[in-house]
């Protein structure tokens, strides 16, 4: 299998390159796209990326795969779109690269310290934990399973435009997580927080987060749900 | 959290210019399905039925608000395709004089179709 590959090293490259490898691949596996990188690897060390857990749980292999943002350890060469027979890796798109496919993540760190994803609540904390109802716990379904690989974000055109003033979904799926939790009481501070023309209303709905995800959760419908939240909260 | 802030949105607010924007495309939708009604209702569209057309004042009205309407809709619409396209990040150093001078002509634009159009409108 050819497989493509974008390179850059700032230090010594003045532009990024593609560089081309042919990986023989086993008999009768459907190989991930992170085992292919391996194979790569074994040819060439200096190509960099980044892999810890490699099962989708720990987001750091976050790659363009064939035009389409994934994680590499859980696409398999079966799923991979475009041409079957050509493996074309880019890094995240809109992010800095540091070096070939690994990206400079800060700018979408800063966009999910912005909508303080972390439990507020004011009243003095009771002697064990503060309950929570099964129905109210069902809310967070869906919304606290992201991993922030920055698939998402960085497949979002409003991201790549104004990513120091559009929260991005990853960032606004984290603020919905804490809008709808029952034991946060900083919902009109964190809405008053988001009433701005970037934060949330950036989002032109084009579902490009939904497409890529690839825990398959749904930014654009917690976008949704703040919109609502903002309306029957400010009119 | 840092408030994003905007000095030139329609609203400053990003709720209001979303309302407005909705808002008034369903003005311009009812707008254009009343016109659309009208050409369908009349088999002889002529000069004097177009002229009959906008003699109500009902029309007139109708016709000014759903300018306002066009108007505020395309300050928003505007606003956001130049603070997405017009920025340092697409075009460096001197983005934000292109920006201010795209956003001053689509205002002085906008203006002289608000005015042009009041006077077609409510004129003779």
């Amino acid at each position: 299998m050819l497989v493509s590959i974008y390179r850059y090293n700032p230090e010594t490259d003045s532009k990024p390159s593609m560089q081309e490898f042919e990986v023989a691949l086993p008999e009768g596996k459907d190989l991930m796209v992170l085992d292919v990188l391996a194979l790569v690897k074994e040819q060439d060390s200096s190509v960099a990326y980044r892999r810890s857990c490699r099962e989708g749980v720990c987001g750091s292999d976050g790659m363009n795969i064939n035009g389409t943002n994934g994680l590499a350890c859980i696409t398999p060469l079966s799923a991979v779109g475009g041409s079957a027979n050509k493996l074309v890796l880019r890094p995240l798109p809109g992010l800095p690269v540091i070096r070939d496919l690994v990206v400079d993540m800060s700018i979408f760190y800063q966009q999910f310290e912005k909508v303080k994803p972390y439990l507020i609540n004011n009243t003095p904390a009771p002697a064990i934990e503060r309950l929570q109802s099964p129905e109210d716990r069902a809310k967070l379904d869906g919304l606290y399973e992201c991993i922030l690989c920055a698939c998402c974000s960085t497949n979002c055109p409003s991201f790549w435009w104004n990513p120091d003033k559009f929260i991005g979904p990853a960032g606004l799926l984290q603020a919905y997580r804490f809008l709808a939790d029952s034991r946060d009481t900083a919902t009109a501070d964190r809405l008053a927080d988001l009433d701005d023309p970037f934060s949330v209303f950036r989002c032109r709905g084009i579902m490009n987060c939904v497409a890529v995800c690839p825990k398959g959760l749904n930014p654009t419908r917690a976008i949704g749900h703040i919109r609502s939240m903002l309306i029957s909260q400010g009119t | 959290m840092d408030m994003v802030t905007s000095a030139t949105s329609l609203s400053r607010s990003g709720l209001s210019d979303w309302i407005i924007q909705r808002f008034s495309a369903l003005i311009l939708a009812a707008y254009s399905l009343c016109i659309l009604a009208s050409f369908l209702t009349t088999p002889e569209m002529g000069y004097a039925e177009w002229r009959a057309l906008f003699d109500s004042n009902l029309m007139r009205i109708f016709s000014i608000f759903t300018l306002f309407a066009l108007c505020g809709h395309a300050w928003v619409g505007m606003w956001t395709v130049g603070t997405d396209y017009l920025t340092e990040r697409q075009l460096g150093g001197g983005a934000t004089a292109i920006r201010l001078v795209y956003q001053a002509i689509c205002v002085l634009l906008i203006a002289v179709y608000l005015l042009w159009g009041i006077s077609i409108f409510w004129g003779s």
